[in-house]
């Protein structure tokens, strides 16, 4: 009843009033319909019927499609291009069949990770939308043919039987491809790790973070005695090492820290993350006695605005328009995101946070958090070992690029210059994070159809 | 069974991976909050934020106050719903409060954010927002003192020069003049005329904060300094005047060419012997003296909050020549020198060597009139000794008592300080004055420069009596 009085106050009010009264009341508008999702995220766990479940989720969709169609229509009322409308339309229409076909097809699909994962796509369209239409364009056609390829992960996960004996297959895979940006790759942003294909740029690292743990889970499916873990971690640290040298510090990180929490779920002993992690600070700080680059970012990072006219320029900036935000936000189109460097891809949430404001900003974070959990839980549900590994790692994966990606832009860490998983810009990024959420759906419905199989055979038995 | 097993098991750890994932991204949270609460204020008012024009549009300019309470500048609307900012004195104000229109300047430029922020009640802002009201913004309360500022002003009368007037126990900076000046109500229509500057004048440039000057006499207040430092015996330093000093093929003169006759430290000081001091220079260990100019801040940026210029000393045992030690101590040769760094001076002297950081934003208040944010006044070091500041100081006195600066002598308020005249080849000397008052509780210093007009005693001088009989009225 609520929710339809707030439609009904927001369809009202839009019609005929000041711009400016809308473009102001958009902002708090929109900052409330976040809120709002972002608390029907999280009561679903406490929600245990079927009925009360899918009455929230009914919700939530619709709170997608309000709070995408107010940003899209300040946009339009702001920036006047006719081309935003068929923009709008298409990707409502791509949601709406994403929702749909998903849901139709595999009828026990996680539907609250279906839907956090088009709220961050429709967050991510808006703000790519205000920052540069044809980027815009670009990832609304990359979204869609992965969404639409991507309807086949779940069911693969579900029936490939023996996924689990292609370590060695993963492993070299995904070396061979490091390697190969290694050699022929070029530097963007003092980061050697894109590949000009046929004129299209992608980064074989973000595909590769998913051969690395396929390759990780399914070596230590097999055993985890010392021995195996020794090789194992040399294979590992041999991924990690190749992305030092290629400069993508941030890569790096994301594969060790996943690295060493597998070891540490697959082998139960805390000893080896203690020691994973005292070895990986060591390495830290000797990466940043070694590399210039890193102390670069050390520097950026302590002091921005003493660097302001050089290294600090990017951080200074991203503080400046978080701070000059608020927490309501200086509203679509009316703030200053280009004046940061690389806004579209690693900054994304500093120009959220600026245009969208600093309330809007934590929810994202907090539906982030809500995915991760829900990984968790599927993780936890998982009897085979294989596929719980594979799980876990996928979380931590993607959960740690997220604090990485957003911590480095608040300045609470350096920044590594990493993405924001379905929100920044950038192929390669989106394409890879897509797959993930599909792999971690079929490893969802992969356990609720084992657990059908279970029952079926006890029942046979008896 | 076995996979049973090791799921609980795996299961186990796996909560407690959650939990620092979980722990990592309360962390994330938390310190985004602790920015926008606690440093997002002072991170945003800063002159590369280019932010303000969106913020003035919900936000209307908020005033610069000096003091006692004078309106500097104020933002005002028309009927027509067009603003302008009006600077109701002018020309008076214009380096220190600077202005917004062609390059924010000054304090204008220094607190840009802070003027369009309003930290009035945030629910009032937000209904105020809605209903397409303008918030008004923060006041700036300077430390200027609008009655000073006016003495001041009008002393400097139509010289070139600049005057800043501080107070030796704060560093507030209580005036700051530079002149030739310019109306900033009018620098639409005479920017084009202020650029070309046919009269090569520079009325843009604030010279109190970026002018630099040779210091002639008033530099000896360092020389001082360094001499005591490397004699201990420096009350026995005597020395026979005839008018003037030579070294090879170089001759320094005395003003005038007056024969000063017997002296010692002090006296040699207060009639501002050139001979003498030229006869210390080139005593010195110039590798010390180079090291005690900086570490008084030469060659380094003021802790000013304005922009300013670095003052400019060099002298090194390697490189140098007697001849230029010999200049350098009577304040001429390369150094260079800012007015606000020489009052700087002054008033480490005046407070008992402990040098205060300069500034010139007292405090933020809110338009409701509550104070937002104050900016309480600094030590930057402890640059000499009570004893050593003790001794500048009765040097300082006798310069008044005795000396270049005894149009002062006659005054209630015993003043002490060091005049100057500054050497231009063709064209008159540049007049110096610092000092402070009261001498033996010494609360504000000035440091006047007056353009190619004559001695320090004639021209920067009298305009130091006017400032300080204002104040202690």
């Amino acid at each position: 009843m609520f929710f339809i009085t707030i439609c009904a106050a927001v369809g009202g009010g839009m019609v005929g009033i000041m711009e400016h009264l809308i473009a102001t009341l958009a902002k708090y508008v929109m900052t409330i319909l976040i809120t709002v999702y972002t608390y029907y995220s999280f009561r679903v766990f406490r929600v245990k019927d079927k009925k009360g479940q899918n009455k929230l989720y009914f919700k939530m969709t619709a709170v997608i499609f309000v709070l995408h169609f107010i940003g899209y229509y300040i946009l339009f009322m702001e920036i006047k291009n006719q081309k935003l409308i068929w923009l709008y339309l298409c990707e409502a229409a791509l949601f709406l069949t994403i929702i749909l076909v998903y849901q139709e097809i595999y009828p026990k699909i996680s539907r609250l990770l279906l839907l956090n994962m088009v709220m961050l796509l429709s967050i991510s369209f808006v703000i790519l939308a205000r920052l540069s239409f044809d980027k815009a364009v670009k990832q609304l056609i990359i979204v869609a043919v992965a969404s639409l390829l991507c309807i086949m992960v779940p069911h693969a996960i579900q029936s490939f039987p023996h996924l689990n004996k292609y370590g060695w297959i993963y492993g070299s895979l995904g070396i061979g491809l490091l390697l190969l940006v290694l050699l022929l790759g070029k530097a963007t942003n003092g980061a050697t790790n894109w590949l000009n294909i046929a004129g299209i740029s992608i980064q074989p690292s973000e595909f590769v973070k998913i051969l690395f743990v396929l390759c990780i889970a399914s070596m230590f499916s097999e055993g985890t005695n010392f021995i195996r873990v020794c090789a194992i971690t040399v294979m590992a640290a041999a991924n990690v090492l190749v992305l030092v040298f290629e400069k993508d510090l941030g890569g790096a990180l994301i594969f060790f820290v996943t690295y060493i929490m597998m070891l540490y779920i697959a082998t139960s002993k805390p000893i080896y993350l203690f020691a994973g992690l005292s070895a990986g600070s060591f390495a830290a700080y000797i990466a940043y006695r070694l590399f210039y680059h890193v102390r670069v970012r050390v520097m950026a990072w302590q002091n921005p605005f003493g660097l302001i006219d050089d290294e600090g320029f990017q951080m200074s900036q991203s503080l400046f328009a978080i701070g000059t935000g608020g927490w309501f936000g200086l509203g679509l189109n009316q703030g200053l995101p280009t004046s940061i460097p690389v806004v579209e891809s690693d900054f994304i949430f500093s120009a959220i946070a600026e245009e969208l404001g600093g309330f809007f900003a934590i929810c994202i974070i907090l539906i982030f958090i809500n995915c991760f959990v829900m990984f968790i839980s599927i993780s936890l549900k998982i009897d085979v070992a294989f596929y719980r590994l594979l799980s876990l790692g996928l979380s931590v994966m993607i959960a740690f690029q997220v604090i990485l990606s957003i911590g480095g832009v608040i300045k609470f860490i350096p920044s590594t210059g990493v993405t924001l998983p379905l929100i920044s810009y950038g192929g390669s990024s989106i394409v890879s994070t897509i797959v993930m959420f599909m792999i971690l759906q079929g490893l969802n419905l992969r356990d609720k159809s084992d657990m059908k199989m279970n029952e079926k055979e006890i029942e046979y038995i008896n | 069974m076995k996979d049973k097993l090791q799921q609980k098991k795996q299961g186990k750890h796996i909560i407690y991976v959650t939990y620092i994932f979980t722990g990592l991204f309360v962390l994330v949270i938390g310190y985004y909050t602790y920015f926008m609460l606690a440093q997002s204020r002072d991170v945003i008012n800063n002159t590369y934020n280019k932010r303000q024009e969106v913020l003035a549009e919900h936000v209307l300019r908020g005033e610069i106050l000096s003091a006692d309470g004078k309106v500097l500048a104020r933002t005002i609307v028309n009927e027509d719903g067009s603003e302008i900012r009006e600077y109701p004195y002018h020309e008076m104000y214009a380096h220190v409060v600077g202005r917004l229109l062609k390059g924010s300047t000054g304090i204008e430029a220094i607190e840009n954010i802070r003027l369009v922020t309003a930290d009035t009640n945030p629910l009032d802002n937000m209904l105020n927002e809605l209903m397409g009201n303008k918030n008004i913004g923060n006041n700036v309360v300077t430390t200027i003192r609008a009655d000073l500022q006016k003495v001041a002003y009008e002393a400097l009368g139509d010289y070139r020069g600049a005057v800043v007037v501080m107070e030796t126990s704060t560093g507030k900076i209580l005036a700051m003049v530079s002149k030739p000046d310019y109306d900033p109500n009018e620098i639409e229509s005479t920017w084009a005329e202020l650029i070309e500057d046919k009269a090569e004048e520079s009325p843009l440039l604030n010279r109190a904060t970026q002018g630099l000057y040779p210091p002639g006499s008033t530099f000896k207040i360092l020389t001082t300094l360094a001499y005591i430092r490397e004699n201990p015996l420096y009350d026995n330093y005597s020395y026979d005047c005839n008018g003037e000093i030579s070294y090879k093929n170089m001759t320094i003169h005395c003003y005038n060419n007056r024969a000063h006759g017997e002296e010692n430290l002090k006296t040699s000081f207060a009639k501002s012997c050139n001979s003498s001091y030229a006869n210390i220079g080139s005593h010195l260990n110039l590798d010390d003296f180079n090291t005690l100019c900086e570490k008084f801040l030469f060659n380094r940026q003021l802790p000013f909050e304005l922009p300013s210029n670095p003052s400019d000393f060099s002298l090194h045992t390697a490189n140098s020549s007697v001849k230029e030690a010999m200049q350098t101590a009577i304040g001429q040769g390369l150094t260079l020198m800012t007015p606000l760094h020489n009052a700087m001076i002054a008033a480490t002297v005046a407070n008992k060597g402990i040098m205060m950081k300069p500034y010139v934003v007292n405090q933020i208040v809110n338009a409701d009139g509550n104070i937002i944010k104050k900016y309480p006044s600094k030590e930057y070091a402890t640059l000499m000794t009570n004893e050593e500041a003790k001794i500048l100081s009765e040097m300082m006195r006798e310069v008044v008592t005795d000396g270049t600066g005894s149009k002062l002598k006659d005054m209630d308020v015993e003043i002490a300080g060091k005049t100057g005249s500054a050497e231009q080849t063709n064209k008159p000397a540049h007049s110096w004055f610092v000092g402070y008052a009261p001498f033996d509780q010494p609360e504000i210093a000035v440091s006047i420069i007056v353009e190619n007009k004559g001695t320090g005693s004639q021209y920067a001088v009298p305009i130091a009596k006017e400032i300080f009989e204002a104040y202690f009225k």
